[in-house]
């Protein structure tokens, strides 16, 4: 009798069971909506999507798809954040190249890339260049205005007084506007993690000869809810574990200005 | 003296602006006709606005467009309900704001778009898919955004009204919805440029018809100067809805 209190009680005192509640129950019900109501070649009930996973991954090219699209993700990752790192400070550092650079920019960004996707295709083969290309597309922005930001919200008074003190330009540099830049510069990696995401997997879906792309096509067009759903488990997993390493990274090294 | 250099420095800005934008077209013409860039991958800008011409004249975009912006108004219509009335809904009460926050921020930062196939599955090619993928992809921000905007009212404000003698109407028209409605309106801005975006994402990856459906098309038959016409329509036409939308919201919040 006493124990249904007890069990609000703690409900009450920790959200985390709560929501762990909430996650279930939706499980439950996704399950009994599968099984009894929807027709099995529309939706599978979870228990079988992650009995599948194994299946999912032994089935011939999945792993090498998995492979390839995580190898897209990295290199056009890198390549946004090395990109927008040369252009958020070139165009940061100097306030008339701001001014006269950041309206193109936030034009640029502006822009529903999606419209260019046909384009990326044609310039950059359906293999993993195209992928790579518009996932760097997406990702590049939102990290350059992050890094603009970063630079422009440092207080003059810091730089008057660095080079009163007779720091060199490379000093000026390295012990003031790089340590300021850091919360921003990861904030703005966060961003551009959730850009590459969209635009590598826009364009796999898009067109794909050996990604996951491929396979998600296959799996529609076979009627094959169980592995399409096991599928997107593994890449939704994929995605997370990919922002939850940025997200961490901020948090830990934007802490230390942030008073 | 300031001023004038002001002013100066903002004429070279937008001087260098400009220039950008005529070199980037002369570029473009010069790699068509002289530097001998395939068609194939780079038209001929003069075709390209030849057909541009075309098409405005024809009236041939008016089907898709109708298409793509039907989708877009249901999509946007369900989600900015949905959105606006659970966020509310969960507001009320901080213990819910906790538990369901972080579940609806955990959804928010998976890319939803990877769900099309199964979304294809359900609802077929036509529209319905695209409507389904759009509410949800922009059902996040408004939600995400309604909450935040409620549950974090000032205390002082609420407790003020209260003791003043505030009924719950009065609470929620002169207090709560005032100190919300920017950052719901920010949610919703940003929850129309998601539905949007994704609306023309999702006819470009598969579709029957719809402005991404169109340039689908013509990439695959090679009708380069046409599809580049295409592809400046939607783009204006997505500055033209997002201008909209950003001065509604500009004009909202300021007046209150």
């Amino acid at each position: 009798m006493s124990a249904v209190p007890a069990i609000r009680r703690t409900l009450l005192r920790h959200p985390g069971w709560a929501r762990l509640g909430v996650v279930v129950v939706l499980l439950c019900l996704w399950e009994i909506a599968a099984r009894f109501v929807v027709d099995p070649m529309f939706l599978s009930p979870p228990s079988r999507v992650f009995a599948s996973l194994g299946a999912v991954l032994g089935t011939q090219g999945v792993p090498a798809a998995l492979r390839i699209t995580f190898f897209e993700l990295a290199v056009a990752f890198v390549l946004s954040v090395v990109i927008g790192l040369v252009i958020g400070l070139s165009v940061g550092l100097q306030s008339f190249a701001r001014r006269s650079t950041m309206p193109i920019i936030l034009l640029l960004y502006g822009m529903p890339q999606i419209t260019i996707l046909p384009l990326f295709i044609l310039f950059f083969g359906i293999g993993a260049a195209s992928k790579i290309a518009f996932g760097v597309s997406h990702g590049v922005f939102p990290i350059v205005l992050a890094i603009v930001a970063g630079v422009q919200n440092i207080k003059p008074i810091l730089l008057t007084s660095a080079r009163s003190m007779g720091a060199s330009r490379w000093h000026v540099l390295r012990y003031v506007i790089f340590p300021h830049m850091i919360p921003s510069f990861f904030a703005g990696m966060r961003l551009g993690m959730t850009g590459v995401l969209l635009g590598v997997l826009l364009a796999e879906l898009y067109v794909s000869t050996a990604g996951i792309g491929h396979f998600t096509t296959q799996f529609t067009q076979n009627f094959d809810p169980t592995r399409l759903l096991g599928l997107i488990s593994i890449l939704a997993a994929m995605a997370i574990v990919l922002n939850e390493i940025v997200r961490r990274a901020e948090v830990r090294f934007g802490r230390w200005h942030s008073s | 003296m300031a001023s004038r250099r002001d002013k100066r420095d903002k004429w070279a800005s937008r001087a260098v602006q400009a220039g950008f934008l005529v070199a980037l077209a002369l570029a473009w013409y010069l790699a068509t006709t002289r530097w001998g860039v395939s068609h194939l991958l780079l038209p001929n800008p003069l075709r390209v606005l030849q057909q541009l011409g075309d098409i405005l004249r024809s009236g041939e975009f008016v089907g898709d467009l109708r298409i793509t912006l039907t989708e877009l108004a249901a999509a946007f219509a369900i989600s900015a309900t949905s959105g606006v009335t659970v966020g509310y809904l969960l507001s009320r009460s901080p213990y819910l704001v906790r538990v369901f926050e972080p579940l609806l921020a955990g959804v928010y930062a998976v890319p939803i778009i990877l769900f099309l196939p199964l979304y294809v599955l359900f609802f077929g090619l036509g529209p319905a898919s695209k409507i389904a993928l759009g509410a949800t992809i922009s059902f996040f921000p408004i939600v995400l955004n309604t909450l935040a905007g409620f549950a974090h009212v000032e205390r002082t404000f609420v407790a003020a009204a209260r003791s003043m003698g505030a009924s719950d109407y009065h609470l929620f028209r002169y207090v709560l919805l005032p100190a919300a409605l920017p950052v719901i309106l920010t949610g919703l801005r940003m929850g129309f440029t998601v539905a949007l975006l994704s609306i023309i994402g999702s006819e470009t990856i598969a579709s029957l018809a719809g402005l991404g459906h169109r340039i689908v098309n013509l990439a695959e038959s090679m009708e380069m100067p046409r599809m580049f016409a295409y592809i400046a329509f939607v783009v204006v036409i997505a500055a033209l809805l997002n201008t909209i939308v950003s001065t509604i919201e500009a004009r909202w919040t300021r007046e209150r």
